[in-house]
């Protein structure tokens, strides 16, 4: 089958490798009709992330077609068609049942490199480096999905995968975000980030009853998206200190929460942006946390951080007096997407949510390392890539 | 804490100092806190026999050790000490009763190709080491309580030296049950300790882990998550 293969940072190639075979007996076997350009999948293919080889089949957003299953899996057939959430969970475990999907214990074989860095493990995610699990990913024309009989969502055959497929990632991941804001009613909430993760959080929040969402990007047309796909007020930051910005937008006290929807490539402007470009590359911080900084100055006293970003590693020069003193929640994780697919569903089902706004390009996925190149850099307006195995 | 019955006060005479220290021992193995007992003493080995034998085999691998002690100040002969404890939601006599058919340990025991169990106490341990070599040992259990504890050593004989216990604790607040592991093994000397040493891997900690790890998918998920086989651009 084809597939896309990370090759080395800012290279990634699509070869003819071998098809997917189920290998346990809850395996099963998709046929990808849908795959998207994740926004953390940019962190991979900078080469942020480590422990990623060349050669590994990246991508974590998709939904297709089950084609083969494994004797353990007794709810779906050949010619279901689902969507796969990207984070892997075994559906038994302490943190399974209790629905924090991504704090699985059992889904990552390479379990013991986590626990050197992070103290413990977390839950595999499909193509997201060895730490990660190690799992073959989604930009290919097959995938081995583990533990299938948990977790998939099998969806009606009438909607368009434009529809459906960003259930697999990023809007339960903007859903969460604004979840775990815990928002109030009147609440204001300030959103990081406009790209399909952050679309989607700035919709969530509204459902949840915020009374106003403000948007804070660079690229005048997601900040155009967010205006009128997810009715925010906008920022750019290039243009205005989003600190100052929020603080008068808000009569000074600063919004109730605030969502990353950036993570470990932020950017930033003059000074602060070259420390941290710098430090990072000389590997003396690993993650860039613009957002993180300005999100502890700017936000209200006793207010809610929710963080759904991707961080690695290492971060410094953290405003952390700022958050103490101002006595701020911090809330984050890996998205639990098993907990709110079928809810998303629903909504999709209902015609509450339509998603297929985010997509700006859809391509071949042979033409997948002409689309990581426009989706990094932010040519021809691009917000979402669908590949089309 | 006390370690030696010696040092116990003179007015007791000699068999009850002997045994309140057994009953001590023998609760510390229930109770968990054998442990830190087996970790702190020379020999984990020792610990175990001790509680098997009423002490005597304890105080006689302490006496015989002049020259052990000799190999330990020079970092020759020193054991190597692994403990692990994993978390499983599942009940303690479950994971016990699967632990306890030995059989079935090569399941998620990657170094192990197989067990064969001789007898009710003992068992014929095969381990893979590189070069397609094989290491052989029989194992004894010196120590068991249903669904709580199980306590080996090897044999005499052995190829490679080594002793420990199994232990399952029910966790607290309906978590399941935690499931520790304490192991001691000596390295062998010559011209094959390198190719041996390995047989418990670079990191003996780790891959003791990776067992326990691999022991709660199997018990948890049904199965051991794996990636070996699955395609990439490296094939």
């Amino acid at each position: 089958m084809k597939a896309v293969c990370w090759q080395s940072a800012n290279n990634v190639r699509v070869d003819n490798v071998p098809d997917p075979k189920i290998l346990n007996p809850r395996d099963a076997i998709v046929k990808i009709t849908s795959t998207a350009i994740c926004g953390s999948d940019l962190h991979i293919y900078g080469g942020y992330i480590p422990t990623v080889q060349k050669g590994d089949i990246i991508g974590h957003e998709f939904m297709g077609e089950v084609v083969e299953v494994g004797k353990g899996v007794n709810n779906l057939q050949v010619g279901d068609r689902v969507v796969v959430p990207s984070t892997i969970g075994c559906g038994r475990c302490y943190y399974c049942e209790r629905d924090m999907w991504s704090l699985c214990d059992n889904s990552n074989p390479n379990g013991w490199m986590e626990e050197k860095l992070f103290g413990n493990i977390t839950s595999a995610i499909y193509g997201y480096s060895h730490l990660l699990g190690g799992y073959a990913g989604a930009q290919a024309e097959y995938i081995r999905v583990p533990f299938a009989d948990v977790g998939v969502l099998k969806v009606p055959k009438e909607l368009p995968d434009e529809k459906l497929l960003f259930i697999s990632d990023a809007i339960p991941t903007g859903y969460m975000g604004a979840e775990l804001c815990d928002i109030q009613p009147g609440d204001t909430v300030a959103v990081w980030g406009c790209g399909a993760v952050g679309q989607f959080a700035m919709i969530s929040a509204y459902m949840m009853g915020a009374e106003r969402v403000i948007a804070i990007d660079r690229f005048p047309e997601r900040l155009e998206m967010a205006r009128k796909y997810a009715k925010a007020e906008t920022i750019n930051y290039e243009e205005v200190d989003p600190g100052d910005a929020l603080k008068e937008m808000t009569g000074g006290r600063g919004p109730d929460c605030c969502i990353d929807a950036v993570g470990l490539e932020a950017h930033g402007v003059g000074v602060e942006d070259f420390y941290d470009q710098t430090k990072q590359k000389l590997k003396l911080e690993t993650d860039r946390p613009h957002v993180l900084r300005q999100m502890m100055v700017a936000c209200r006293k006793g207010g809610t951080l929710s963080i759904m970003g991707v961080y690695g590693g290492f971060v410094d020069k953290m405003p952390l007096g700022a958050a103490f003193n101002k006595g701020l929640t911090f809330r984050m994780g890996q998205m639990h997407g098993q907990k709110y697919m079928r809810l998303l569903l629903q909504l999709v089902l209902d015609g509450k949510l339509d998603p297929s706004f985010i997509v700006t390009h859809q391509l071949p996925l042979d033409e997948a390392p002409h689309a990581y190149k426009i989706f990094q850099q932010k040519q021809d307006n691009c917000v979402k890539v669908v590949l089309k195995p | 804490m006390e370690l030696t019955p010696q040092d116990k006060s003179s007015e007791q005479s000699p068999e009850s100092i002997e045994a309140g220290e057994k009953e001590r021992w023998a609760s510390l193995i229930g109770g968990g806190a054998m442990v830190l007992m087996g970790l702190r003493q020379r020999s984990l080995r020792g610990v175990l026999m001790a509680v098997a034998g009423g002490g005597l085999l304890y105080q006689g691998a302490k006496k015989q050790s002049t020259l052990k002690q000799a190999q330990e100040a020079l970092g020759l002969n020193q054991p190597i000490k692994v403990e692990k404890t994993v978390t499983i939601n599942k009940p303690a006599a479950e994971l016990y009763s699967y632990w306890r058919d030995f059989e079935k340990l090569p399941t998620f025991m990657k170094h192990l190709e197989s067990v064969t169990v001789l007898d009710d106490k003992r068992s014929h341990w095969v381990a893979k080491a590189p070069l397609d070599a094989k290491v052989e040992w029989d194992a004894e259990i010196i120590q068991e309580q249903e669904n709580e504890l199980i306590a080996w050593a090897s044999t005499e004989d052995a190829d490679i030296e080594n002793s420990g216990f199994v232990r399952f604790k029910p966790a607290p607040g309906n978590r399941g049950t935690e499931v520790k592991v304490v192991m001691e093994y000596n390295p062998p000397g010559g011209a094959i300790a390198s190719a041996l040493a390995k047989l418990f891997g670079e990191e003996p900690d780790q891959q003791i882990g990776d067992e326990l790890r691999r022991f709660k998918q199997l018990m948890e998920a049904g199965e051991i998550a794996t990636t070996e086989g699955q395609p990439s651009g490296r094939d």
